[in-house]
């Protein structure tokens, strides 16, 4: 069971930093609810509720998201629904239930770097940014590239643009966490070939991206590149699948998402 | 730690450990109709309204819940039980355990969904665990309750 010892609700982003920073065991709460399957000591949690990030607004070039914005908001968002073929609204339907997605939070997720998230997997495919209220804003690859640092992550922005794109995961069950996921999206013939659940975070599919962007989209080819992105990427084993059985289902995953942006309207 | 909410349209203050689920915090003050069924966040017994959205009271702190209003199934009574004499027409209650949560997902649906599809239904309930009946007495239940047979 997890302790926390003192809750504050600060009115301004830069207090809900101070605090933070105060001790090392100050932590920021999100949704919670994977809190409880730990047994991490908080000394005083910072909770954002009362900082207005719960919002999710189009904003012209792009859409913001605010950082306590749950899930469910997500998946019934007209913008995301109206936007990159409903990718976003998709990727989080199949998380548990309806009242888990209305406790999660988009910030929390992103923050954390969840090697299971489907999210991350499908926000990695868009052109996406995170704002973190320490070290400003950035690429959401960068930021999960980089080791992490304590900080507060505000909001995200995702560039509104005319990508298409397509999300696909294995599951043993519907509301179960996912074996595998794979979100792929292009415009302009720049490919994105996105693989999430490894168990590992989500990684880019570098080569396997470019090679899409530069072939001749035949079947053939687009096989080959799902081989590849198979190839490129690392697998690993835990209790729901080994790392050869998501290596063999990256491959007909990536396949299936290529050949459903080419139909994307 | 002392949170204040509007509990079934009445404003109470209740004290709260910094670890303490909502569900807890309710069962203790009486709200025996929240059941604990997982303790992992998937089976849906603990569902409550927060703030008019169906949420999982096992997985929420109390103390997130200040300032918020809670409808447990026993502030929905009428509504309740008008839903729970279709389930029993259809066979769809045995044990009985799951039906309090059930009851306010399906309740939350009917405010939340205009004439859903039987495949928006089934989506909307997925997070609603029942190991008796096999859901689809459930589910004819609920298409007779929203009247979309």
């Amino acid at each position: 069971m997890f302790a926390l010892l003192n809750l504050l609700q600060p009115e301004t982003i830069e207090e809900a930093y101070n605090i933070l920073m105060q001790r090392k065991n100050n932590t920021v709460l999100g949704g919670c609810a994977f809190l409880r399957m730990g047994s991490k000591r908080i000394g005083t949690a910072v909770e954002l509720s009362k900082l207005n990030l719960n919002y999710i607004k189009d904003q012209g070039d792009y859409i913001e998201v605010g950082a306590m914005t749950p899930f469910r908001d997500i998946e019934i968002s007209p913008i995301f629904n109206e936007n990159f073929n409903g990718l976003l609204p998709k990727s989080v339907s199949n998380i548990i239930g309806v009242q888990f997605r209305n406790i999660v939070t988009v910030g929390a997720t992103v923050y954390s770097k969840y090697g299971f998230s489907d999210f991350i997997t499908a926000l990695l495919a868009l052109d996406t940014e995170v704002e973190l209220y320490k070290a400003g804003r950035m690429s959401l690859e960068e930021f999960l590239d980089k080791p992490y640092e304590k900080d507060i992550l505000t909001r995200i922005f995702i560039k509104k643009n005319e990508r298409k794109a397509s999300y696909g995961n294995l599951r043993n069950a519907i509301s179960d966490y996912p074996i595998l996921n794979v979100a792929v999206s292009n415009i302009n013939r720049q490919w994105k070939i996105v693989v999430g659940a490894r168990p590992l975070g989500a990684k880019i599919a570098k080569s396997a991206s470019e090679e899409l962007s530069n072939r001749n989209l035949t079947v053939e080819n687009i096989e080959a590149i799902a081989n590849m992105a198979a190839e490129e990427l690392s697998f690993g084993t835990n209790m729901r699948g080994s790392a050869e059985y998501r290596k063999a289902i990256c491959k007909v995953l990536v396949k299936r998402a290529v050949m459903e942006v080419l139909q994307c309207k | 730690m002392q949170i204040e909410v509007t509990l079934n349209n009445k404003k109470v203050t209740f004290e709260v450990e910094g670890n303490e689920f909502l569900a807890d915090t309710l069962r203790a003050k009486g709200m025996l109709s929240i059941r604990k069924g997982c303790d992992t966040s998937c089976c849906g017994l603990c569902t409550v309204w927060i703030d008019g959205k169906p949420t999982l009271s096992c997985s929420l702190l109390a103390i997130k819940a200040n300032g918020k209003n809670i409808i447990t199934i026993e502030g929905v009574q009428k509504e309740a039980e008008e839903f729970a004499k279709v389930l029993v027409a259809e066979g769809a209650e045995q044990c009985g355990f799951c039906s309090p949560g059930f009851i306010m997902t399906v309740l939350a649906m009917k405010n939340e969904l205009n004439n859903p599809t039987e495949e928006e239904i089934i989506h909307y309930l997925t997070g609603n665990l029942c190991r008796c009946t096999g859901y689809m007495g459930q589910l004819r239940a609920v298409k007779k309750y929203l009247g979309v047979v």
